[in-house]
């Protein structure tokens, strides 16, 4: 493509760099130098942040509470939103239009108004501080959002596919999990990237929903620079920590990035 | 919806979807609007206020400075990220080993604890040992977040820019990236300027992906809580207050359970309407 800018995106991606590499830099030095200095690179560069986050159990524990609830959450949201999901590309059912638009409403309810009822309920039914809480509360947005990601896909899957297996004598079940999910497999990725992504970065609602049993990294970030002092270096390498998951999963669906953020239907 | 047929059992297959969203969505849902039409003192006791709450909060000042603290907010970050994520996916090489890099880089803000966000750019922000900070006061900008709130506002909006521009920058993307060749080659020969090449061919292609980024940037800037309450914690004084932050202030701060529901639903009322209003208008459009 002759109209091609180069300098454009790559100013684009420096600026995107700036503020992450200002993290990275800050997790390598020691408070004093923070404080005491402004320098562009550390010069008395130390691990000593990183060792402290990896041999202090509320730093780690943080870490696998996070991954534990996202993990659950991107398990539950894809297996249900799949069948869901071939129902609406595939059949027309009583009330199936107002369902979907029922379901993208939840997209739209912000945290903030969930917080309080969310923290009653949870704690009515015994689930308050657990890591299932948060799973769960997250799948009030990451559900509808795989319902459209996987029905954006299997659209675009032809329903020749469909009817040739069932007069092979295919059951559904058998036919579902066969041949139709192979089919659908970079699809599922994709759903399964977003819930990560969505359950990952979301704090309001994992932090109402928790105090000590399932503390997500997040919040132990918030408590750490509220309660002991100002170890800005120390919050720095953690922050730096949360980048590398993310950046891992999307190395996995980064042909199918662009599509994923538009909801399958590009 | 051509070709589908009519099969009733398919609800079984949306059964587990509908409980589970259900059980998150109509419960809680149900609480914010018993809180709305009712007083407590405690002890889970309630009396019938009927539209007490709502008036309150509509005739309040706190309300009104908050909810046109947020359509300003909104408005700066749409005027500016989608024009300026459309340039850049203009702008981007179509394909190449560089695409993937290009998505990869930019998609990174994006996947970042939004409380990270907020510290990332708190530190890189601080006058005195942040580079943003530092850089601006060493050219004789007088800068600083914690103090102005003409600063705490350039931040918040640079850092939501920083954050969010990247969505619309794929979306737009992939809407170009699904262009046939033959539009450009047909474009050619007709002699297209680059400039009618965009506005003829690339824009109205591109329609329903920026539908979906403005829709998405609209709700997600509307509900925006965690990123300025880390950075600014709403400060100084009210000065970056936005709706989600004070909703949570009057509801886990305050325990104001009655205007805190008014306001949840009011909140919520006005982001599905807008939403519902703006798809409704595109639409219409494209149906002519």
């Amino acid at each position: 493509m002759k109209r091609a800018k180069p300098f454009v995106p790559a100013f684009y991606i420096v600026f995107l760099m700036l503020p992450i590499y200002w993290l990275l830099n800050m997790s390598f030095k020691t408070t004093n130098e923070i404080l005491g200095s402004f320098t562009l690179w550390p010069n008395n560069f130390t691990l000593e942040n990183y060792t402290t986050i990896f041999t202090d159990p509320t730093w780690y524990n943080g870490y696998i509470d996070s991954l534990t609830y996202v993990g659950i959450n991107t398990v539950i949201s894809v297996t249900v939103a799949l069948p869901a999901a071939y129902a609406f590309s595939r059949y027309r059912f009583m009330g199936d239009k107002h369902l979907f638009f029922w379901l993208l409403t939840n997209r739209m309810a912000p945290p903030a108004v969930f917080a309080l009822p969310f923290l009653q309920l949870y704690s009515e039914v015994g689930l308050f501080d657990t890591h299932i809480a948060v799973a769960l509360a997250h799948a009030l947005f990451n559900i509808p959002l795989a319902v459209w990601i996987l029905e954006g896909f299997m659209s675009g899957v032809p329903k020749e596919l469909d009817e040739t297996a069932y007069v092979d004598g295919y059951s559904f079940p058998r036919f579902f999990i066969k041949i139709f999910i192979p089919a659908i497999i970079a699809g599922i990725g994709v759903a399964a990237f977003f819930c990560f992504m969505f359950s990952w970065v979301e704090l309001l609602l994992a932090k109402t929903l928790t105090s000590v049993a399932a503390k997500p990294i997040a919040a132990v970030m918030t408590r750490t620079a509220s309660t002991s002092g100002y170890e800005l270096g120390l919050l720095a390498a953690a922050g730096s920590l949360t980048i590398i998951p993310g950046a891992f999963v999307i190395y996995f669906v980064r042909n199918y990035i662009a599509k994923g953020f538009a909801l399958g239907r590009v | 919806m051509t070709g589908k047929f009519t099969n009733q059992k398919a609800w079984f297959l949306v059964l587990p979807v509908v409980v589970l969203v259900a059980f998150n969505a109509l419960i809680p849902l149900m609480t914010v609007v018993n809180y709305s039409f009712q007083e407590s003192f405690g002890n889970n006791i309630f009396f019938w206020e009927g539209t007490k709450w709502f008036e309150e909060v509509l005739h309040s000042d706190r309300f009104a400075a908050s909810l046109g603290r947020q359509i300003v907010f909104t408005s700066i970050i749409l005027a500016i990220e989608i024009p300026f994520g459309v340039a850049i996916a203009l702008s981007m090489p179509r394909k190449g080993p560089w695409v993937s890099v290009c998505l990869v880089l930019m998609a990174l803000p994006l996947l970042i604890p939004w409380n990270v966000v907020g510290a990332m750019w708190n530190i890189f922000a601080l006058p005195d040992i942040g580079l943003l900070g530092k850089t601006l006061n060493a050219l004789g900008f007088d800068y600083d977040y914690t103090q102005q709130p003409i600063s705490a506002w350039f931040t918040v909006i640079l850092m939501d820019v920083w954050h969010w521009t990247s969505l619309v920058v794929l979306l737009s993307f992939a809407g170009l990236s699904s262009i046939p060749e033959a539009y450009y080659q047909a474009a050619k020969i007709d002699g297209a300027s680059s400039w009618a090449v965009i506005r003829y061919i690339e824009l109205p292609k591109m329609k329903r992906v920026l539908i979906i980024a403005f829709l998405l940037r609209f709700m997600d800037s509307f509900m925006i809580y965690t990123e300025p309450f880390v950075l600014t914690g709403g400060g100084p004084g009210n000065a970056t207050t936005f709706l989600s932050i004070d909703l949570v202030k009057v509801a886990l701060g305050q325990f104001d359970l009655g205007p805190a529901g008014a306001i949840s639903l009011i909140y919520f009322l006005i982001i599905l309407l807008t939403c519902w209003l703006f798809y409704t208008l595109a639409m219409k459009d494209e149906a002519q």
